[in-house]
């Protein structure tokens, strides 16, 4: 498994460095355009110089930012015992060192993400609408398909790629406000220079070779960036086959997911975290050479395809689908597979009303339980001494507001 | 000659180079398959913690079951007082199939079933023979990369000078054994 990282960390390098020579040259280019002559040296310093602010503000605070806009909810292994189980029978799988936080999204569109620089500080956010769409052995899919992103470090290098790339669009996007509200200023340098005579062969050249670059380059820099995020979706799912050894898991998931998403929105640079793209979730995705991941009916189909659970089964699979190879030789020999199934009845993973418990808490409902298992939820302002159960009718007595709330706290803080 | 020598020191140079890059990745891959293995032991443990309340907690309610509660203690001093690799798969797959007649026979009584501690303990022990047989794959997918490793040419010749050996397979002899416990209900 450590060659397989390795393999990714080297290919990782490569787009890395290739969008770093994309940011530079547009920086150049666009400063020649904006300046004249020699400007490109000011054209790359305003290029770093937005990079690394773009930067900070994404280590800053782009987490807590995406936690809270969401929503989503750190959850302790008291709330969810079951949901924290399958996580730490990924994060067992895996060889992971560290267990990764838990976040609950109150959405009903079924997705997941992961976040996360370093494996010692990542977290796994699942929504409600997972939780109670998907049986055990297809949330475990999803959950090891999150694990893999988590443990192929994609999280670290997709954040890298897309603020590099988010800042080759910005700057231009940026050119592209000039020239529509600012371009005399640049008749006038450019009159200028014309007039010192000599050299002005060259600067045109230059111009022109500007102008193309300027014009392709953020073009060049997402189909890059996306068939890098498609193709990292795919080694997930070939990790989650492989820790889960049951692809069938991940790929019927995938087919509730799709059949019954609907849109969320979220912020364009963590897209490619989430198990499906949440922004087309509902219509299906189009293929495109512009999309994040890759179709979801093409995921299945390779899952499907497997013989066995190895990488070296997905990579034949994905070999027969798509006419090459996908996972360097070098780490096909990793594993042999040894099937064990996880034990699991067709059940959805969670009720509806259980999947929303812990956020109802959060909200100041007390979750009370009826003797026929449902769940209700009681308002933190409602004072009759018993409510109805909403399933069989029973009355199941309450405690008063008071005695109820006080022990809210205490509840949250654990 | 100058060149020779040159040559000679370059060469000697990306010897030692690749000698100690080998070595730190056995060194690496060792320390996985130890890590892998006290993984396994954690849980273990965990089952071997969880056993005695699952004992009581049914003995409760279906206490003529007597002799399949007495084999699930039995096999699990066993498995704990076991030594070595292959002695230790055998005996945890002993206790394995001891747990899953237990839940079996519970199978046959409803107050158990609908009993809240008893549903917890079983979802505990559900999980952790999962946990069992996900840390026992990562063990013997570890060991069969450091395996593999050691074996290759030229790394078996790092491997050879500093003593890398060999590890065993953690593994089952029945296939239908393997399977975790598998509670319906």
């Amino acid at each position: 498994m450590w060659e397989q990282i390795r393999a990714n960390r080297r290919r990782s390098l490569t787009l890395i460095i290739v969008l770093g020579v994309v940011l530079v040259l547009m920086g150049f280019s666009i400063g020649e355009l904006m300046f004249g002559q020699g400007g490109g040296t000011i054209g790359i310093g305003v290029a770093l110089v937005i990079w690394l602010i773009q930067m900070m503000v994404y280590f800053l605070s782009a987490e807590s930012v995406l936690m809270s806009g969401m929503n989503a909810r750190e959850l302790s292994r008291d709330e969810s015992p079951r949901l924290f189980n399958v996580i730490e029978e990924m994060k067992i799988a895996s060889g992971l060192n560290h267990m990764p936080r838990v976040y609950l999204v109150d959405s009903s569109a079924p997705n997941a993400f992961a976040i996360g620089r370093k494996a010692k500080d990542s977290a796994i956010a699942v929504t409600t609408g997972l939780m109670y769409r998907l049986n055990r052995d297809e949330l475990q899919g999803v959950i090891a398909h999150e694990t893999g992103h988590i443990k192929n470090r994609d999280v670290q290098f997709m954040t890298l790629a897309g603020v590099t790339l988010g800042t080759i669009i910005i700057l231009s996007e940026l050119t592209g406000r000039y020239f529509l509200f600012g371009g005399r200023m640049r008749d006038r340098s450019s009159s200028r220079s014309s007039g010192d005579g000599g050299g002005s062969q060259a600067q045109i050249v230059i111009l022109i070779i500007s102008l193309v670059v300027v014009v392709l380059a953020p073009i060049l820099a997402q189909m890059l960036y996306f068939a890098c995020s498609r193709k990292r979706e795919y080694l997930a799912d070939a990790s989650s086959a492989q820790y889960t050894r049951y692809p069938e898991g991940l790929a019927s998931a995938l087919e509730k997911i799709a059949g019954k998403g609907s849109a969320m929105t979220v912020s364009k640079a963590v897209a490619p975290m989430f198990i499906v793209n949440p922004m087309y979730a509902a219509s299906g995705e189009p293929s495109s050479i512009f999309s994040t991941h890759p179709p979801t009916g093409q995921r299945v189909k390779v899952l499907r395809a497997m013989a066995g659970a190895s990488l070296a089964d997905y990579d034949a699979a994905y070999r027969a689908a798509e006419g090459r190879g996908l996972i360097g030789t070098q780490s096909l020999n990793a594993s042999q597979p040894e099937v064990i199934r996880a034990s699991s009845d067709n059940a959805p993973f969670e009720t509806r009303a259980g999947a929303r418990s812990a956020v109802a808490s959060s909200d100041g409902y007390t979750a009370m339980q009826c003797d026929c298992g449902a769940k209700i939820g009681v308002p933190p302002a409602y004072n009759q001494p018993q409510i109805n159960c909403v399933r069989c009718g029973a009355d199941i007595p309450v405690p008063a507001p008071a005695a109820r709330n006080a022990t809210m706290p205490g509840k949250q803080d654990a | 000659m100058i060149l020779g020598v040159v040559i000679l020191v370059i060469a000697v140079v990306v010897l030692i180079l690749y000698a100690v890059g080998t070595y730190n990745g056995l060194v690496r891959m060792r320390n996985e398959v130890q890590n892998a293995w006290s993984q396994i032991d954690v849980q273990l443990k965990r089952r071997y913690d969880l056993i005695p309340n699952l004992v009581e907690t049914v003995k409760g309610y279906a206490a003529h079951e007597r002799q399949t509660l007495e084999n699930v203690t039995k096999a699990r001093n066993m498995a704990m007082s076991a030594t070595g690799v292959p002695e230790r798969a055998e005996a945890e797959n002993v206790l394995t199939g001891a747990l899953k007649s237990l839940f079996a026979v519970s199978e046959a009584y409803p107050d158990l079933k609908a009993n809240q501690n008893f549903l917890q303990l079983q979802e505990e022990l559900t999980s952790t023979e999962n946990k069992i047989a996900f840390s026992r794959q990562y063990y013997n997918d570890s060991t069969m990369n450091y395996n593999t490793r050691i074996e290759q040419f030229p790394a078996n010749i790092v491997a050879g000078m500093f003593n890398f050996t060999r590890r065993e397979f953690f593994e089952a002899k029945e296939p239908a054994e393997r399977e975790a416990v598998k509670v319906k209900f």
